[in-house]
């Protein structure tokens, strides 16, 4: 069969000694920086960046992706050992992982995560594999009014994924739009608000906008209040779930790794959502949903399920439509873009060993993450110990010499301060980054699909409505941003968001 | 009339300002059609719905009671943010041998747990891992003494 064939094409490329090095480099420095307070997948993969440019694609790209579902794994240690989520993701873990820890049962809090985020990923790895090429099939009969609407779809998504305020997710996105028109129109060669300045012409790289917003703006907000990491830990007895575990975990993972393989798809956090979802259905179909919250295996392996396979269907939408779905798989094509390649429904086709090899390495690094977080896990308790004060600086002078290195100019440390203050201002005036940062890549592709398709209909705006994929994903858009006006779903996705952040 | 919610208040006037600086200098460039749209086209339009965000976020400040700003980190704000620029600024005069430790020390009193014992040790450990790893290593065009110091 053509998809064993893909996956043994996929294996051959994925298991060279220097694949399997780098796949293994990328999810052990996720798991670190999953366990690392204050520093997120988005700023390490930006700081990164630069270092991955001398590896061949495949490498870079495998490493990438791994630092990005590494961080889900580690993100949940430290929910579970000290009661703090590593990554956004993994903070409804802390509400019933933490009780277990404090109940003596870390190991077991600690293996249903990594039990259920294995399973989780190798459905993922699958799906993508099994959906991958005729997503790209049908993305090659795209227009470019199908790409303008897709891309609105997207946008929207974002929109109603985004915490907080639906308004000010709007007036984020429309920001970042216009941010990204910053430099040269490619089509009139006019330099556009560059304000006379040189190096505005190339545009604001996506890698500064990151590593500012993401990078500077999360360290100011740390030490607003910087809190204390020396909570008791726990010792960690039996890793091994008992029997009655096992029986109670597995409708969990399996329901957890469906809803979050779906909500993954979605473009903006969908793995965040994912579990927040897994967390509150599982509480609904359990019997004794009240005992949710004092220590239930069930509360912990769901939503890790959820999340970690949210973190791998997220990239669905860019390897099959080269379409970022959030800004961990922007800065991934970016670094295709960098290597030459067009990030497109035609990458699996031109470059079967790249996106096989990429598939196939993400169940190979969930492999290595269960080695490396079930019998390893006294060396990422030691890490959680590391104060924050000794990590910060450190972080600030990656960011530096990672953007000075981008091309090689002081200009862009400059931009990345600027960045940084906006960022930590927008945060205090709870207006969410990450939709900006996305709308900030999509933006200079959106005008270009805009304009392509509306020459070709001769300036008819009804084109958008007359071409049905079109038409169908503008409406999905419509209907996605009008269920957050209904009031029974806004305050579940308030409610959601609220009980994540309790 | 009142301000109910600062939050809303100050994001609606840096959404105004931005959309009308899109709206205004974007005069200075060719609109063209909706058929063949110039360089002002989209961000104009980006400006304009900007500007309607902006102002409804305004409007619902006075009505609206939200939760207050919070208190700012004016310390971590301005000696990071410092920090980072003055780097930008001495990095090739001075070299990364010293703009390095700058920053780091900058940077690191910013916390309220800063100490110069460990700072120092950092900022050294740090500067000999870059010069190694960066410059050294990945060939990042950056001297180690700058022309400032006869480099």
């Amino acid at each position: 069969m053509d998809l064993i064939g893909n996956l043994w094409l996929g294996l051959q490329t994925s298991a060279s000694l220097a694949n399997l090095f780098y796949c293994f480099v990328g999810v052990f420095l996720g798991t670190a920086i999953g366990v690392l307070p204050g520093l997120g997948p988005t700023a390490t993969i930006a700081m990164l960046l630069p270092v991955t440019f001398v590896l061949p694609p495949v490498s870079a790209l495998i490493m990438l992706a791994g630092i990005y579902y590494g961080s889900q794994y580690g993100g949940s240690t430290t929910s579970i050992l000290v009661n703090l989520p590593g990554e956004a993701a993994s903070v409804v873990t802390t509400l019933d992982g933490y009780q277990m820890a404090r109940k003596g049962r870390a190991g077991a809090a600690l293996a249903a995560s990594a039990i259920g985020s294995f399973f989780a990923g190798t459905v993922a790895t699958l799906l993508i594999a099994a959906f991958g090429p005729p997503m790209a099939n049908m993305a090659l009969k795209f227009g470019p009014a199908e790409y303008f609407s897709l891309m609105v779809m997207g946008l929207a998504a974002s929109i109603v994924l985004a915490q907080g305020s639906l308004l000010h997710a709007i007036g984020m996105v429309v920001l970042g739009l216009l941010l990204g028109l910053i430099g040269t129109d490619v089509t009139s060669g006019t330099q556009r608000y560059t304000f006379g300045i040189f190096e505005l012409a190339d545009g604001i790289g996506f890698v500064t906008v990151a590593m500012g917003m993401f990078g500077l703006g999360e360290i100011i907000r740390n030490l607003e209040n910087e809190e204390d990491r020396s909570v008791v830990i726990s010792k960690i007895t039996s890793l091994w779930p008992t029997k009655e575990d096992w029986r109670r975990m597995m409708p969990s993972i399996l329901r957890g790794t469906a809803i979050g393989s779906v909500l993954g798809i979605l473009p903006g956090s969908g793995s965040i959502l994912g579990s927040f979802a897994a967390y509150s259905i599982e509480k609904k179909v359990s019997k004794n949903g009240s005992q949710f919250g004092k220590g239930m295996i069930e509360g912990v392996a769901a939503p890790e399920s959820a999340n970690n396979a949210g973190a791998q269907t997220s990239f669905i939408p860019m390897l099959t439509l080269g379409i970022p779905s959030n800004p961990v798989s922007a800065l991934m094509v970016g670094a295709m873009i960098i290597h030459g390649i067009q990030p497109g429904p035609s990458v699996i086709s031109e470059q079967p060993a790249l996106f096989w090899g990429i598939v196939v390495s993400m169940w190979i690094g969930n492999l290595m993450l269960i080695i490396l977080n079930l019998p390893l896990i006294g060396m990422w308790v030691r890490m959680i110990m590391i104060p924050y004060q000794f990590l910060y600086p450190g972080i600030l002078v990656f960011c530096a010499i990672g953007v000075f290195s981008l091309k090689n100019a002081e200009f862009d440390i400059y931009l990345m301060g600027l960045f940084g203050v906006l960022g930590y201002i927008f945060a205090k005036l709870g207006c969410e980054a990450a939709p900006m940062l996305l709308a900030f890549i999509l933006g200079p592709l959106m005008e270009e699909y805009l304009r392509r398709a509306m020459l070709l209909s001769r300036g008819n705006p009804w084109v958008f409505l007359q071409r049905p994929i079109s038409a169908t994903l503008l409406v999905i858009a419509v209907l996605a941003l009008c269920s957050v006006l209904i009031p029974s779903f806004s305050k579940t996705r308030e409610e959601a968001f609220v009980e994540g952040a309790g | 009339m009142m301000i109910r919610s600062t939050k809303e208040f100050w994001a609606g006037l840096i959404y105004i300002s931005f959309g009308s600086t899109a709206i205004l200098v974007g005069r200075d460039y060719q609109m063209g059609t909706a058929f063949r749209m110039g360089p002002a086209y989209f961000p104009t339009i980006l400006g304009g719905l900007l500007v309607v965000i902006g102002a409804i976020s305004v409007i619902r400040s006075f009505i609206a009671v939200g939760a207050p700003i919070g208190r700012f980190a004016i310390q971590g704000l301005l000696l990071v943010s410092a920090a980072i620029f003055l780097f930008a600024f001495l990095v090739r005069g001075l070299g990364v041998a010293l703009a390095l430790p700058i920053l780091v020390i900058i940077s690191a009193y910013a916390s309220t747990r800063f100490r110069w014992g460990p700072t120092l040790i950092m900022a050294v450990g740090l500067t000999v891992f870059c010069v190694l790893v960066f410059l050294e290593g990945l060939g990042i065009p950056l001297p180690v003494l700058g022309p400032w110091l006869g480099g």
